[in-house]
């Protein structure tokens, strides 16, 4: 499998919303193609009629009763806020703009 | 611990104000503590005296009824939710952050009536096998001050090793609670997935973490898991298994427990010596095995022929895992934020800055790997390969093995820095311990003996929901090795630990960097 270009790293933070600075993307470069590497060991099994693990207990579904449940305490939820306004979290603007 | 508390020989206060001081006496030079909450801990001492003198008024059942941990020390990994404290999980970007619930296993500590001294170093999101990738500095093994004690769970390892609680709990998503126990010389056990409820815990890889105890010996261990273990409606995860009153009741006596051996089925997995394996590690098993074959054991060479793919599989579910579970620190709604205002300049920064190189790297592999275009390739292909896994085990058991036996970790504790130039050495810690996280099986590390004075761990195996059982093998293996030299030795460096002008562990790291 074609390794990872410094354009790849740049869209792959991008994607994971890392700020990287330049020497950190060209350490992951490196690194992360060091790894990948390691991976190929995979494509020497057939897997085609296996199918995937996703987790390893046969619980399907868990629903609880639709009954009110006290939240959490609204005063020590805020008090992590970055910053706030009485009751609400102050967050940047994600709509419109210019 | 209990048992002199129900006597009357000490109170919990007097046992919180030992541990505690012995924690704060040698925290500058382990580094295995990030908050030490001496004021919750003497009142939930005071507490337990309280309760403690009222059943012993009311008679010897009453004393008999009160819970095992009653007044008992315990430390907590800083990735488990106590109310109005810190849980940073090793991160800068949860600097400040103070948890505004107790974790369904913090409420659990609370209702046994134990003492929770304070919060654990460990390495940053539970990544990592070193305990060198936490953001507040690395922390020293006792047996060695110059050596890591594993990871991720180091500071919780250490704190049990070095006498500063004589229980504490961690996280085990690769290796993170056995690896450490067998680098500290300790008991630490990875629990069933599923066996203990994950309520108001730092997730990492939410398909693979496993919350445990760590001990010195596998009867606290079992009694710890007791508190903890069990269905919480708060974790759609944890599964609706009786806990079993037997991890109560492991057998007092070494000579009974050894002979418990007998007749016990155990497999050897010829793929977990693996090449690379320090020889005098594999020779340390090899002689526990023999003891195991000695008291009776029946000791088979097995195979589990998918191990080799294990390290590949697990650092692509993980990360791709961990990837996904490491969105929400974007500094929105809690935590630091960085940024001039603009809401993707915000996240860029507040993460960029926020997360330590291994966690960015991780989050960096398993965004690829869900990427569109290498979905497939890498991480439907890993879940194929963990089925493969799973079946390797799954075998076994329908075999009828009671359990498997292996190392824990291929090495001993080794130097500050020796692994962290490249992140695939570091990797190679877990190829032992990662494959019972994939298929969700229950291990334990018990301490087999010293390689050149430093501890070495034996790994037992069991099938799903045998923790009992395995922890039964293990006390069986204790009482076999009850007058063994190695069993009566401490932690080598422990006592420079108490020296005020010890230097830091970071300081003994830049100062082996510098040679």
């Amino acid at each position: 499998m074609a390794g990872l270009s410094r354009s790849d790293v740049e869209h792959v933070a991008h994607l994971a919303r890392l700020g990287l600075r330049e020497e950190e993307l060209a350490t992951l470069e490196g690194e992360l193609n060091h790894i990948l590497d390691q991976y190929a060991i995979l494509a020497r099994l057939d897997t085609d009629d296996i199918p995937p693990t996703a987790q390893t207990i046969e619980l399907e579904n868990i629903l609880r009763d639709d009954v009110v449940q006290p939240s959490l305490p609204v005063e020590a939820v805020l008090a992590n806020a970055p910053e706030r306004d009485g009751d609400f979290i102050v967050v940047p603007p994600v709509l419109g703009g210019d | 611990m209990a048992a002199l508390l129900r006597a009357g020989e000490t109170t919990a206060r007097e046992l919180a104000e030992i541990h505690l001081a012995a924690a704060e006496r040698e925290n500058h030079a382990l580094n295995a503590w990030l908050s030490i909450d001496r004021v919750g801990a003497l009142e939930a001492a005071e507490a337990a005296d309280t309760r403690l003198a009222s059943a012993r008024g009311e008679g010897p059942p009453a004393l008999a009824a009160l819970p095992p941990l009653l007044g008992v020390p315990v430390a907590l990994k800083d990735l488990i939710s106590v109310a109005g404290g810190q849980c940073t999980a090793g991160s800068r970007i949860l600097e400040g952050y103070i948890a505004p619930y107790d974790a369904h296993i913090t409420e659990g500590l609370r209702d046994a009536g134990a003492v929770i001294l304070g919060k654990t170093n460990m390495d940053e999101f539970a990544m990592g096998s070193s305990n060198e990738h936490s953001a507040y500095g690395p922390v020293a093994n006792p047996w060695d001050l110059e050596t890591v004690p594993g990871g991720s769970s180091g500071g919780s390892a250490v704190a049990v090793a070095a006498f500063h609680a004589p229980l504490a709990l961690g996280t085990d998503t690769g290796g993170s609670i056995r690896q450490p126990a067998a680098l500290t010389g300790i008991v630490g056990m990875k629990p069933t997935y599923g066996r203990v409820s994950r309520y108001g815990i730092v997730a990492f890889a939410s398909s693979l973490d496993q919350i445990g105890p760590f001990a010195r010996d596998s009867r606290d261990a079992a009694a710890l898991l007791h508190a903890i273990a069990g269905r919480d409606e708060r974790d759609s995860t944890s599964a609706p298994v009786p806990v079993p009153d037997a991890l109560l009741r492991l057998e007092q006596s070494d000579d009974e427990a050894a002979a418990g051996l007998r007749g016990k089925r155990l497999g050897l997995p010829r793929e977990y010596f693996v090449a690379g394996m320090d020889p005098d590690v594999e020779r340390r098993i090899r002689e526990a095995v023999a003891a195991l074959e000695g008291a009776g054991a029946i000791v088979e060479e097995v195979s589990l022929p998918h191990t080799d793919y294990g390290l590949a599989t697990y650092y692509i579910v993980a990360p791709a895992e961990a990837s996904a579970n490491l969105a929400r620190y974007d500094g929105v709604r809690f935590g630091p934020r960085l940024g001039d205002g603009d809401v993707l300049a915000n996240y860029l920064a507040t993460r960029g800055s926020g997360f330590g190189p291994e966690v960015k790297r991780r989050v960096m592999l398993g965004t690829y790997a869900l990427s569109a275009g290498y979905y497939d390739a890498y991480y439907l292909k890993a879940q194929k390969v963990r089925t493969l896994i799973k079946r390797d085990f799954d075998l076994l058991w329908e075999a009828g093995f009671d359990a498997l036996v292996a190392p824990t970790s291929p090495s001993v504790a080794f130097r500050f820095g020796a692994k962290m130039a490249d992140p695939v050495a570091m990797y190679l810690s877990d190829a032992c311990t990662l494959p019972v996280n994939m298929a969700g099986l229950p291990g334990i590390s018990i301490p087999c003996g010293l390689s050149e004075g430093l501890p070495v761990g034996l790994q037992l195996i069991g099938a799903p929901w045998s923790e009992a059982e395995l922890l039964g093998l293990a006390r069986g293996y204790e009482g076999l090795t009850a007058s063994a030299d190695w069993r009566s030795r401490e932690p080598a460096q422990l006592a420079q630990a108490a020296d005020p002008a010890a230097p830091s562990p970071a300081e003994r790291a830049r100062a082996l960097a510098a040679h």
